[in-house]
């Protein structure tokens, strides 16, 4: 009986199914297959073509003790938290100053929005001369009077990092700003007059009555930032090129450059099969929290 | 209508080269300063006069942006008719994958071997005793430019060597000067590496090093001295904020930094800015201590193709690019040395004619890239652009360095 009601299922929606066919092939062959295609041939000594020639783990060996990378990992770690933290809580308080029933609200979110329908290289160009010392900031200040003001960020090594991030976070925003504002505009109007009805200040409601209703926007968000922090890399190319020394550099640099710059596959390959493993660290708790709970529903 | 009309247009504009009557033959380079473009036009001009017509894929972004592009392509099964590259082994695995063209017949019937000087240009296009790329110029990285303006506001002599320009380079700061102007790409920190090393350690110590790969010399004193060296060039280069290599050589030609370590190439930059050598610029070969040049260049290369037509036109084109008038007319644009010693320049500046000395007499070296793997060559850059941006030790960085060497053995 409980055969018979499984074959049921199999069968039922055929047409849907069909049509998900080509799709799912294109995830088999083109994503997990070349998925672990290269997780297979990063224990080779692949150089400029891919051979099989079996390392074991010396390229990840070479790869962590290489300080380049390693910089790159800590790069990436102060970025994405920075970033994470600074694009969420921005977006999310940009998102509540939409939410006051302000005049012009159409034109201020399409000014939020646009600096996101610029590529990461145009805003990256755009930021490498806002930041630099002879037309930027710097230049307009001092020309404004104040002579001994400094500020080049993307040439010192400390700094360079910051200045990352203010053209990520200026580009990053706005959207993130649309993603929250739309899960505001899902909550039930009835919720606000009844925080009203009891007296609750505005903040509040916010707060401790809204912010956990829009958990799920706020999962999704959080992947989505996170996604693109772990593949930076357009950015750091237009802004700064992983400089100065190696100062900015990202993982994706890293692998880009040896596989095809050192002409030694193997060694990018090996980077890119830790970047994935990053990805997975952030995709596998989302996954969970959002679908594993359902299952019981 | 109207749309109609243009969309016709457009369709006849694409259409019309593929119907044209020569053979079509897609150049990739990544030739594109100022100097570079109108050395290029000079080979366009002379393949085109035979008939043919040469496509320019021009890449910009220096070689190491330009390459990843045209290995793709030539892996992935869309050949362009021919390609630069720097002979030796960055297109080894290419060759012996079977994807370049044989070119040994063209290169028998135009006697390659017995023009093409110093014969180690034609060395490293040969691979198995076949030959796979035609060399079409010598570049050489070990120069240091000075700027005769610089020091005239600084109220100094020009120097007349390395030791020299880092003892004035104080005065030059106090003039408001960058004593040392350097790119911040990291080829740029590795190219001054390695022509303060054949400097400073000379050529000895360098052959040990690098050819016969030695790596107690390598972790010896004599290298030591020369990462001492590199330490005192990169506080000269500390307020050096620009990226590419014709930015930093434009900070020498207009007087604002004193000097620059860069290749024979940095000379077209100065004709393009209408500079005379010896009155407005001056270069010392071999940062003026030891006049040793290497001999590494630029070759074509012509990945291989179904169509025989496509394959004649590669033929010609490799005989055009060695042929004596196309050596001349590019080489003068270039500022780059001819690589046969049989045609006259005549027309030659100071400076060409002191790199024609230096390769006249001999003092000749191959360079890393012919002598190191690309990997090699990259974990050098990386630590070298680190060294350059950062209080890095120097023994740290020779201790890394050694390292990289022998991943490469």
């Amino acid at each position: 009986m409980a055969k018979a009601q499984r074959a049921n299922r199999m069968w039922r929606n055929m047409n849907a199914k069909i049509a998900a066919v080509p799709m799912i092939l294109t995830t088999l062959v083109v994503f997990v297959g070349g998925t672990a295609w290269t997780v297979l041939y990063s224990f080779t000594d692949s150089k400029l073509l891919p051979r099989e020639r079996w390392v074991g783990f010396d390229q990840y060996e070479r790869l962590w003790s290489n300080s380049r990378w390693l910089t790159s990992i800590e790069n990436l770690m102060v970025y994405g938290v920075l970033s994470l933290i600074f694009t969420i809580s921005i977006g999310f308080l940009l998102a509540v100053a939409m939410d006051q029933k302000i005049r012009f609200e159409d034109s201020f979110r399409t000014i939020m929005l646009y600096p996101f329908a610029l590529s990461f290289i145009v805003t990256g160009l755009v930021w490498q001369w806002i930041l630099n010392p002879e037309f930027g900031i710097q230049s307009i200040v001092r020309g404004l009077g104040w002579e001994s003001f400094t500020f080049n960020p993307l040439n010192n090594p400390d700094l360079v990092l910051y200045g990352l991030l203010i053209a990520g976070l200026w580009q990053g925003t706005g959207f993130v700003m649309c993603l929250m504002l739309a899960g505001l505009r899902g909550i039930d109007e009835d919720i606000w007059k009844a925080a009203r009805v009891d007296g609750i200040p505005t903040w509040k409601t916010y707060l401790l009555i809204i912010l956990p209703m829009m958990r799920p926007v706020f999962i999704t968000t959080l992947v989505i930032v996170a996604a693109g922090i772990i593949k930076l890399y357009d950015l750091v190319v237009a802004q700064t090129s992983g400089g100065p020394g190696t100062a900015s550099q990202v993982p994706a640099m890293y692998v880009y450059d040896y596989m095809f710059q050192a002409q030694n596959l193997g060694q990018g390959f090996a980077a890119s099969s830790m970047m994935l493993l990053s990805v997975l660290i952030v995709l596998i708790p989302w996954a969970y929290l959002e679908f594993g709970g359902k299952k019981h529903g | 209508m109207r749309t109609l009309k243009l969309a016709s247009a457009l369709v006849a504009s694409v259409a019309l080269p593929a119907t044209a009557f020569a053979t079509d033959l897609e150049v990739t380079h990544w030739w594109t300063s100022g100097g570079e473009a109108a050395a290029v036009a000079e080979l366009a001009k002379a393949f085109d006069a035979g008939g043919d017509k040469w496509v320019d894929g021009a890449i910009a972004g220096g070689g190491s942006t330009a390459r990843p592009i045209m290995i793709s392509r030539i892996t992935g099964g869309d050949p362009m008719g021919a390609t630069q590259f720097n002979h030796g082994q960055q297109a080894l695995e290419l060759v012996e994958a079977g994807l370049m063209l044989d070119l040994t017949d063209v290169a028998e019937a135009e006697g390659w071997k017995e023009k093409v000087f110093p014969p180690s240009l034609l060395d490293a296009c040969t691979v198995e005793g076949r030959i796979y790329c035609a060399p079409v110029n010598i570049h050489s990285p070990e120069w240091l430019w000075l700027s005769n303006k610089a020091y005239a506001d600084a109220g100094i002599p020009v120097p007349t060597n390395w030791t020299e320009f880092v003892a004035t380079a104080p005065q030059l700061e106090a003039a408001g000067k960058i004593p040392l102007a350097l790119g911040n790409q990291a080829w740029q920190s590795n190219l001054a590496f390695g022509a303060i090393t054949v400097a400073v350690a000379g050529l000895d110590i360098w052959k040990q090093v690098n050819v016969d790969k030695n790596m107690d010399v390598a972790a010896g004193p004599e290298m030591a001295a020369v990462f001492t060296a590199v330490g005192d060039a990169r506080k000269l280069a500390a307020k050096s904020t620009v990226q590419d290599w014709n930015q930093a050589t434009n900070l020498v030609i207009t007087g604002e930094a004193g000097g620059q370590i860069m290749g024979d190439w940095a000379q077209g930059e100065f004709q393009i800015a209408g500079q005379v050598a010896g009155t407005d610029y001056t270069c010392l070969p071999g940062l003026g201590l030891n006049a040793y040049l290497s001999t590494g260049g630029d070759a074509f290369y012509f990945p291989k193709n179904d169509d025989p037509e496509i394959e004649a036109a590669q033929k010609r084109l490799a005989a055009v690019l060695v042929s004596p008038e196309v050596q001349v007319a590019f080489n003068l644009k270039k500022g780059s040395l001819p690589i046969r010693g049989d045609v006259d320049l005549a027309a030659a500046n100071d400076c060409m004619k002191k790199g024609l000395e230096v390769l006249a007499g001999g003092n000749l070296l191959p360079t890393g890239d012919m002598t190191w793997s690309p990997d090699v060559v990259k974990q050098n850059e990386d630590l070298m652009v680190e060294f350059f941006k950062s209080d890095m030790a120097p023994e740290t960085a020779h201790a890394q360095w050694v390292e990289n060497l022998k991943s490469g053995l």
